[in-house]
């Protein structure tokens, strides 16, 4: 008996949703369209498959330049995943970005970067001066 | 114009200088590295033999036991560590107890004092952590324990208070001799002088060829050692040794001044005089080697591994004395028992220069002395707290391992640190279990502050050891908040 | 706030460390009403390591939210701010006696001592280095942990190197993975010397895939190469028993290898104090109330055991920190009366006793991976698992009605394959 033959292409995937990591295939024909999900053991696989092979999109954590604070650096954050083929885009832009403290966390850094409609927050409370150690309290910025 | 000028500021090198400044003289010394020591000398096992391994005959013989008394005074008077700690070399059966007697006759022979075999009871009676298979072992009571490193940065100290030129980052590169002196160029600076000390370790060869001379022949012979985590301090106390080969002391266990326990060193020759690479095969050896005399001992207490490379002339014994150059004299092939024999060495050294017609008479404001540094590791907390009340940087730890605080950090500075390891070998910041993983930021923070550099500059020992960079530039977008 | 200086000679509880286990201690213990609790951190600022961690995947059990782990420390520092704590940063826990002074030092109050109720050790892990493992050649800079790595870049602004090997595929060697690609720098590849990765699925996918960093296995670094500053590694791939096969190495170019090789526990203290400690966790033997073999002194985190999740440790430490102030005000519960041991498959377990009076969240790590197996404890409770792997806790729930019949004193935990017969001892 001969084998089927597929007409389109197989992608593959390591699925992220639990730690069994099955291994997903996603097939689709000619024009595009998903033929198949195989490899999951769940519906979240299936889903995931679907998704990271339509439209796949990653959080984006980084720093931005901070002057005047307890750090050099302040951790950032995207409020929402981007595209994953535009991550890189987004990481440039906010590589030349620079702020100054104080910062409180969740300050929007950046709205809307590169035209996501995501914006970039600020992942932590960046109190100015250069010191710790002073109080017998971490110094928080006033909320 | 100089009156000497010392190539190489290995241990020797420093000893020499120190020795020199006692006289109105004008000295200079050069060294290639950043810093003092930073050649073959870091990597010194810190061992003050005591005198009995070191064979008659050769000038090695002649020199080990004045060299080891010197320590005691040394360590006194410049304020470095030393511990008498004694040694053990231990035999295994009874061609091995053979030779430590005669080990034991040579000793006595030379002077040295309570040199005594010991039966098994009283090994495990006074080492219980040794193998059971040791039948006998000779105690050598006067050997002991220095941190070489922190012994070189105390004799240039002394020798630069008393007004020795120090120049770092200086490889001579050009000697020339002219009828009454030399002339030398040195990191790109020329210099004069009368007369020069050829102790530039493994590149004595080197700078002996630069006035045409055939001796010394230097060849390379490695060391690799390997440190282990501070849990084991303790497990021994005295260096053990085992029974002596024709060939080789063999593998050690050391417990050093800090009370670290090091393992080691191996010897093989090498071509590349710079070779320092630590191997395979020769952790394996230490390991296995150091696991036979304390069995207690495993791989899995290592934390750092690092390995030198040994000045070795032909027929292995030291190579001091005058040359076919009048006034060009080499101190080379300083191998073991050369740190033991160093203060005797830079007698000799001098005396040698005198008879080459150095003019010497003594100052009357030789400065012998220097101050002890600081330790805090090394405090009670009641003196640290007396401390901390008139310096607050004594209760800002840099280095928890090694509990190193920010004082001792810019005093290290003051005192000549440029680097991460000339901070190290000061203050042992970055020696610890961590190896660095919590001080390494805020030492560097200090340096570059210190030194009005960014931390980019910061280097591990000078050259081109840059240890972190700027991220590219990209344009700056200044964000305004709302 | 009040100065640093007005701190007091006695607490109830003295936390040392205020990352994620000091903090939820500090909560736990403020709980239970004692009046004085005192937080020491050697960091400028509270938060521990999660302050370099940048990346999101933390709270995912304790918020139900995904955040970054500046966030959710900043979730306990809020929360405690509202109360009454003393929080020293800046600030060293030099040692602590067997009667609980704890001698501190910092340069805003020189060397003082605090006489402490009760103490929760809260220090975290270090990482292990590159003398750990012996890796041969030279010794340039250029040569760091992930963790160091992760700080020089978060915090400081400054980058480790510009092309970057990466040894060792746990998940802060993944992280960072990621982290040097969106700064810039070229990461030839992530050497792990086991056969499978190290870190979780999710970070395999979003740091090397995503990036197409290549994941080699079963290779390791065989030497590195350099005079001052690294200029490659030579790298070779193992056998079963990890024995490179030098036959087989090639050389990569590289002037950074980030080293990321797993962590230990900040025994230090521990040491000092003289407690148990349990050597296949390197850390401290502990009671189902985190009390650690010397009255009055608890321990949490990663200074008790090694963890994966925060979230875990959150949990843990609320519990070190709330029997903590319980010792104080002498509510304490009653001793734990059975011992837990490690048996087929199990490398370690923690708590190290329980008692059958109280639930209890046991955590135990596998020795080999195992994609069905059975979790037996003792002969009083089974449960079935799914792909186990060591590089992941696993947590047990354990009920007081499994022990209902149990009248010994030791159970033993084992790990065993599904397809064996289970044999009902019930």
């Amino acid at each position: 008996m001969t084998p089927i033959e597929h007409e389109g292409t197989i992608t593959h995937y390591l699925c992220i949703e639990c730690p069994l990591g099955c291994r997903l295939e996603v097939e689709e024909d000619f024009d595009g369209n998903i033929v198949e999900v195989r490899g999951h053991s769940c519906k979240k696989g299936e889903s995931f498959a679907k998704r990271e092979h339509t439209d796949p999109r990653r959080m984006v954590t980084t720093t931005v330049m901070v002057r005047g604070g307890r750090w050099p650096r302040l951790p950032v954050r995207t409020t929402a995943a981007v595209p994953k083929d535009r991550v890189m885009e987004v990481v440039l832009l906010l590589r030349s970005v620079s702020v100054e403290s104080p910062i409180t966390m969740g300050d929007v850094i950046v709205a809307d970067i590169a035209g996501t409609g995501v914006d970039v927050v600020s992942s932590r409370d960046m109190p100015s001066g250069s010191e710790g150690g002073r109080e017998l309290s971490v110094a928080a910025v006033e909320r | 114009m100089k009156d000497v000028i010392i190539i190489g500021g290995g241990v020797i090198g420093c000893a020499i200088a120190r020795e020199l400044t006692r006289y109105d003289l004008d000295v200079a010394l050069m060294e290639s590295e950043i810093e003092v020591g930073f050649g073959t000398s870091k990597s010194n096992s810190g061992i003050i033999h005591g005198g009995h391994h070191t064979e008659p005959g050769t000038l090695k013989g002649e020199l080990v036991w004045a060299g080891n008394q010197r320590w005691v005074e040394l360590a006194e008077e410049l304020g470095f560590g030393f511990r008498r700690n004694g040694d053990l070399t231990v035999a295994f059966d009874d061609a091995e107890v053979e030779t430590l007697e005669q080990i034991a006759h040579q000793g006595r022979d030379r002077g040295i004092p309570g040199i005594e075999m010991w039966d098994v009871d009283r090994v495990r009676r006074e080492e219980p952590n040794l193998s059971r298979d040791i039948v006998a072992a000779l105690h050598g009571p006067t050997a002991g324990v220095v941190n070489p490193y922190e012994a070189c940065f105390a004799l240039i100290e002394c020798a630069v208070a008393n007004g020795l030129d120090l120049h770092v980052n200086a490889p001579v590169t050009f000697i020339s001799k002219c009828p009454d002196h030399f002339e030398i160029i040195a990191g790109g600076d020329r210099f004069r002088s009368r007369m020069v000390v050829n102790a530039a370790g493994v590149h004595a060869e080197v700078i002996a060829r630069l006035v045409g001379l055939t001796e010394p022949v230097i060849r390379g012979r490695k060391g690799e050692e390997y440190l282990l985590d501070k849990r084991l301090a303790g497990i021994v106390s005295r260096t053990i040794f085992p029974c002596p080969t024709p060939t080789s002391k063999g593998i050690l266990v050391i417990p050093t001044f800090d009370e670290t326990i090091m393992v080691g060193p191996t010897a093989e020759a090498v071509e590349d005089l710079e070779d320092v690479r630590t191997s395979a095969t020769g952790s394996e050896t230490v390991f296995a080697l150091a696991r036979r005399l304390v069995p207690g001992i495993s791989e899995r207490d290592c934390i750092a591994e690092f390995a030198g490379v040994r000045a070795v002339t032909p027929n292995n014994d030291f190579l001091i004395g005058p040359t076919d150059v009048p006034g060009f004299v080499n101190v080379a092939g300083i191998q073991s028992p050369g740190l033991t024999a160093a203060p005797s060495i830079a007698e000799l050294v001098v005396q040698i220069l005198a008879e080459e017609g150095l003019n010497l008479s003594l100052r009357s404001d030789f400065r012998g002395s220097m101050p002890r540094p600081v330790h805090a590791a090394l405090l009670s907390i009641e003196e640290l707290a007396e401390l901390a009340t008139k310096d607050p940087q004594y209760a800002h730890v840099v280095c928890r391992c090694e509990l190193v605080t920010e004082a001792e950090i810019r005093d290290a500075f003051v005192r000549g640190a440029r680097t991460l390891d000339g901070l190290k070998f000061r203050t042992r910041a970055g020696m610890g279990r961590c190896q660095g993983g919590f001080c390494t930021s805020r030492s560097m923070n200090l340096l570059a502050e210190m030194s009005g550099q960014p931390m980019t500059e910061v280097t591990k020992r000078g050259s081109g050891s840059w240890i972190v960079r700027e991220p590219e530039h990209v344009d700056g977008q200044v964000v305004e908040m709302t | 706030m009040r100065p640093l200086s007005t701190i007091l000679d006695r607490y109830d509880v003295v936390i040392v460390g205020a990352g994620p286990a000091g903090m939820a201690a500090a909560l736990a213990a403020l709980g239970t009403g004692v009046e004085r609790v005192l937080m020491v951190d050697r960091e400028a600022e509270a938060g521990g390591i999660l302050n370099q961690c940048i990346h999101n995947g933390f709270g995912l059990h304790y918020f139900g939210e995904e955040l970054t782990g500046p966030e959710y420390a900043q979730r306990f520092l809020t929360d405690l701010l509202d109360h009454n704590i003393d929080i020293a940063t800046d600030c060293y826990v030099v040692d602590i006696s067997l009667d609980r002074v704890v001698t501190l030092m910092s340069p805003e109050i020189g060397v003082r001592q605090v006489a402490a109720g009760a103490v929760v050790l809260a220090m975290g892990a270090r990482e292990r280095t590159r003398g750990a493992i012996r890796i041969p050649g030279s010794r340039p800079s250029g040569v760091m942990t992930a963790g160091l790595a992760q700080k020089f870049v978060n915090q400081l602004g400054v980058m480790p190197g510009t092309r970057v090997a990466i040894l060792g595929s746990g998940d802060i060697g993944l992280i960072m993975a990621r982290r040097m690609k969106l700064e810039g720098m070229d990461v030839p590849g992530v050497f792990e010397i086991m056969p499978h990765a190290n870190g979780l699925n999710r970070n395999i996918v979003q740091c090397l895939d995503d990036f197409d960093t290549p994941l080699h296995l079963s290779t390791t670094v065989v030497e590195i190469h350099g005079k001052d500053r690294v200029e490659g590694v030579t790298v070779a791939p193992v056998d079963g028993q990890l024995r490179p096969d030098m036959s087989r190495t090639r050389t990569i170019q590289c002037d950074t290898l980030l080293v990321s090789i797993g962590l230990i526990p900040e025994n230090e203290l521990s040491q000092r104090l003289g407690l148990r400690i349990d050597p296949a966790t390197s850390g401290p033997v502990v009671s189902s109330t985190m009390e650690t073999s010397r009255d009055g002194v608890f321990a949490a985190g990663n200074v008790v055991h090694i963890h994966d999740v925060v979230d875990f440790v959150s949990q843990e430490a609320l519990l070190s920190g709330e029997n903590a102030g319980r010792f104080v005000t002498g509510r304490r519960p009653p001793a734990d009366n059975i011992r837990l041991s490690a048996g087929i498959n199990v490398a370690s377990i923690v708590p190290h006793t329980i008692s059958s009076d109280r639930e209890h969240t046991v955590y135990l790590r596998v020795r080999e991976p195992l994609e069905k197996s059975w979790l037996r404890l003792g002969s009083v409770y089974e449960k079935r698992l799914r792909y186990v792997v060591p590089a992941e806790m696993v947590s047990l729930k354990v009920r007081p009605r499994f022990l209902e019949n149990f009248h010994g004193d030791t159970l033993t935990i084992d790990i065993l394959p599904r397809d064996e017969p289970v044999r009902d001892e019930r």
